[in-house]
């Protein structure tokens, strides 16, 4: 079914052909072609941000809450280096984007033309692929092919470069037809020989865990499900990064709570000491390992993942299982239950009792205030008031995020939305826009911070055209909490440039878009302004105006152990110096 | 909560305790535009060295390219290095040529000496120990052609210094694996 058609037809017909039905971008005159098919069909809906950083993460937003590829349309020079953030950060948390951008015609690249630039060359280390497409006749291939390098193997951003001549010139197109890449093909099953290894170490652990990771999310649903499957036969505690929270329930019995350096004392301690980790779709980073010297010294590390790069990158593993995460766990299941494997009950019991222990440290209890709304008791009753609703959770970068992490519970995969790798402020209110058109029926909040929702505020506008009522809760505690909080840690409280100046007033700000705005300083009267915001059918953005000065706890320092965290009361009432706690070393770290 | 005491690096110990070691990858792509920028951005950016490099179309055909690099770290780098290579979408496949010494490595130089009486003579006779031809000369200068390891290049080149080395310029490795099978 072959047919002629221009370049610009090509691009809105293979968006089709790939069930692609939104379309965040922004006009410009390298893209005006494209923009003139999009005027003539009503397939692709489009959504006109207000700014090309925001339509990344608009499309990050409704990737990772659908599990479908997210897609955008921005213009040539300053559409396409406005993208660079997103796509950094959907190529940090494996996101599956297909950018598409307008570039000058072909004769005039390499001549400084008017909002020329280098698109392929500035994004090349931003995606997981890209493509100039200077030939017509290749035009139909390639974007084809971008979308299966965007959804195939570990998921991550393609940009296909369309110069003006070519959205113009006349091509054939074929639909999508069993689309192969002739070299990228990524293995998808694991090694049967591997995974049977891995289920008998699992059944003689006496100490073991379930490290799980954004892999799993990405991997699909029946990730998850054989994932609670397997905690379940096994009855070994599961913990998660930031990325991967959902995957296994919050309301689970097996369930530790996050891991890394906001994570809880009974996950991270469990990590310590534990005889046999599996690793399930999760990298190992920096902010999840803490000193790599001293991280799980004693156990034993199975790991799975897709990308084989990602094993043995910063901790060497005794076990590693290169696979999709969803078509190994599903193996390991039915290995597990062909061989009728009972993991040892006797010992389990003495490691549950240990970490009940642990847990009995209610790392992530805080000290109430009824005369100030303390950050962590918003979220809570945030989580409290929407827990019976479908909601569909995102954030912005930095204390806000982690306390949204600790205190709001996911028992759903791809209801948590957070910039995990990059940590981009100006993620959350795009990514709510994008995971709202991807749930119209939906509660979908942005747990914010007052320094960075002004990051991608011109956002609201959006949200506005196209009544999507997304909620904005921002956690204001008039300071890049987060900065301020390393700079009382590691810089003995100089507050350099780290308080948020001149703030606007949130509430006449909502209304100057044509949002609701809601202000509380009040915890009495928090409950009854969270209904407020929640009755209202429409965008609203929610001042919740917060302790000041509350750290996020618990906290392992950088440099600094799992079993060397720092918990909430030892740092109440500034009773302890806590620049004493991080040594030279840590300081250098990030 | 009794920590250790502190490490060498607050990063890794043992990283910065292994052996660094040289190896020859052998990188099969498909000829794409950036497909060569990809590789060495990829080096440059994630701080590995590349020592030498050479790329070229070697089966036309299919627009199949060998790009061969000379690296250096410690056998865990090296391992990732691989691996992030194999990663990248046009690459097909990735040979560790200095694995279990089933690699044949050349560099062809050539190398412009300057020089009369005495050190004419000198430079002639150790050409002609390393095989070296002479593709150049005039009264005062030769330029030597010469191929081979390239350790036997520099060494080569070391040898010619004191005699009036003026410059060299080299290939870089080309490198194919012994025996019958493919790399
Ligand atoms: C784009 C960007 N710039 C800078 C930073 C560094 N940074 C991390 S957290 C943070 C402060 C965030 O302040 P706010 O949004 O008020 O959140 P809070 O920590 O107070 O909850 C900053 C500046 C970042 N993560 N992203
Ligand atoms: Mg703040």
């Amino acid at each position: 079914m072959s047919k002629e058609m221009t370049g610009a037809e090509m691009v809105v017909e293979a968006l089709k052909d790939h069930g692609v039905d939104v379309l965040f971008g922004y006009p410009g005159g390298a893209v005006l072609p494209i923009y003139d098919v999009l005027f003539q069909q009503e397939a692709v809906r489009h959504i006109l941000v207000r700014h090309e950083q925001g339509a990344a993460h608009a499309a990050e937003g409704y990737a990772r809450s659908s599990g479908k590829v997210g897609a955008l349309l921005v213009t040539s020079g300053p559409g396409a280096t406005n993208t660079v953030t997103g796509l950094t950060d959907a190529l940090m948390d494996s996101i599956p984007l297909v950018c598409i951008t307008g570039q000058v015609p072909t004769h005039l690249i390499g001549s400084d033309a008017f909002q020329e630039c280098d698109t392929v060359g500035i994004t090349r280390h931003c995606t997981k692929h890209n493509y100039l497409v200077k030939s017509i006749d290749d035009l139909c291939r390639v974007l084809h092919e971008a979308f299966y390098v965007a959804t195939n193997g570990r998921p991550g951003p393609v940009v296909v470069d369309i110069p003006k001549d070519v959205q113009f010139a006349r091509g054939v197109y074929a639909p999508p037809h069993n689309v192969q890449h002739k070299t990228y093909n990524p293995q998808m099953d694991g090694d049967t020989a591997l995974i049977r290894e891995a289920v008998r170490m699992m059944a003689s652990a006496q100490k073991p865990i379930f490290y799980t990771g954004g892999g799993v999310i990405n991997s699909g649903s029946p990730a998850s499900t054989l994932l609670r499957e397997l905690v379940a036969l096994t009855g070994f505690p599961i913990t998660s990064t930031l990325m991967g929270l959902g995957a296994y329930p919050a309301s689970g019995d097996a369930w530790l709570g996050m891991l890394g350096m906001h994570g809880t004392f009974e996950a991270n301690n469990a990590m310590h000491d534990c005889d046999l980790m599996i690793a399930v779709g999760a990298r190992f980073d920096d902010r999840i390992t803490g000193r790599l010297d001293a991280f799980s010294p004693g156990s034993k590390k199975i790991h799975i993942d897709i990308d084989r790069s990602s094993i043995n990158k910063n901790v060497k593993v005794d076990l590693a299982i290169v696979g999709d995460c969803g078509h190994v766990l599903e193996a390991m299941v039915r290995v597990w239950r062909s061989e009728a494997m009972h993991a040892e009950k006797q010992q389990l019991g003495d490691w549950w009792r240990q970490i009940d222990q642990w847990r009995g440290r209610k790392s992530l209890a805080f000290r109430n205030s009824d005369k100030v709304i303390k950050p962590q008791y918003a979220v809570q009753r945030l989580y409290e008031l929407t827990k019976d609703k479908d909601v569909y959770i995102t954030t912005e970068v930095g204390q806000h995020q982690m306390w949204a992490a600790q205190h709001f519970h996911f028992d759903e995969p791809n209801h948590w939305m957070t910039s995990g790798g990059l940590g981009t402020m100006g993620y959350g209110l795009p990514a709510a826009i994008g995971a709202q058109l991807a749930h119209p029926g939906s509660l979908v909040v942005d747990i914010a911070g007052e320094a960075s929702i002004l990051m991608c505020i011109q956002e609201l506008s959006t949200a506005i055209q196209y009544r999507l009522p997304v909620k904005v809760f921002i956690l204001n505690n008039e300071y890049m909490g987060m900065v301020r909080q390393w700079q009382e840690l590691l810089h003995g409280g100089r507050y350099s440039h780290s308080y948020s100046e001149a703030l606007p007033d949130f509430v006449k700000l909502a209304e100057a878009f044509g949002a609701k705005g809601v202000r509380c300083y009040d915890p009495a009267g928090l409950d009854a302004a969270i209904k407020e915001m929640l009755d209202y059918d429409g965008p609203v953005l929610f001042d919740c105006v917060v302790e000041k000065s509350e750290n996020c706890f618990p906290m392992i320092p950088s440099g600094k152990a799992h079993n060397d965290m720092l918990l909430a009361d030892l740092s109440d009432d500034a009773g302890i110096e806590l620049g004493a706690v991080i040594d030279e070393k840590g300081k250098m770290l990030v | 909560m009794n920590a250790p005491a502190s490490p060498p690096s607050p990063y890794s110990a043992s990283k910065a305790q292994s052996k660094i070691e040289q190896h020859t990858l052998s990188v099969l792509a498909d000829n794409e535009p950036g497909v060569l920028a990809r590789v060495v951005g990829l080096f440059s950016g994630r701080g590995y060295n590349i020592e030498s490099l050479t790329v070229a179309e070697v089966v036309h055909a299919e627009h199949l390219s060998r790009i061969t690099i000379r690296t250096s770290g410690a056998p865990e780098t090296i391992d990732q290095i691989r691996h992030q290579l194999e990663r990248l979408v046009p690459v097909r496949q990735v040979t560790d040529l200095s694995e279990g010494g089933k690699g044949l490595e050349r560099e062809l130089a050539m190398v412009k000496v300057r020089g009369r009486g005495e050190n004419r003579a000198d430079a002639l006779q150790l050409a002609d120990a390393f095989r070296a031809r002479i593709v150049d000369a005039t009264t005062e200068s030769f330029i030597f052609e010469l191929t081979g390891k390239p350790e036997k290049i520099d060494e080569f080149v070391d040898l010619m210094r004191p005699i009036g080395l003026v410059e060299v310029s080299r290939t870089g490795v080309a490198a194919i694996s012994r025996g019958p099978q493919p790399i």
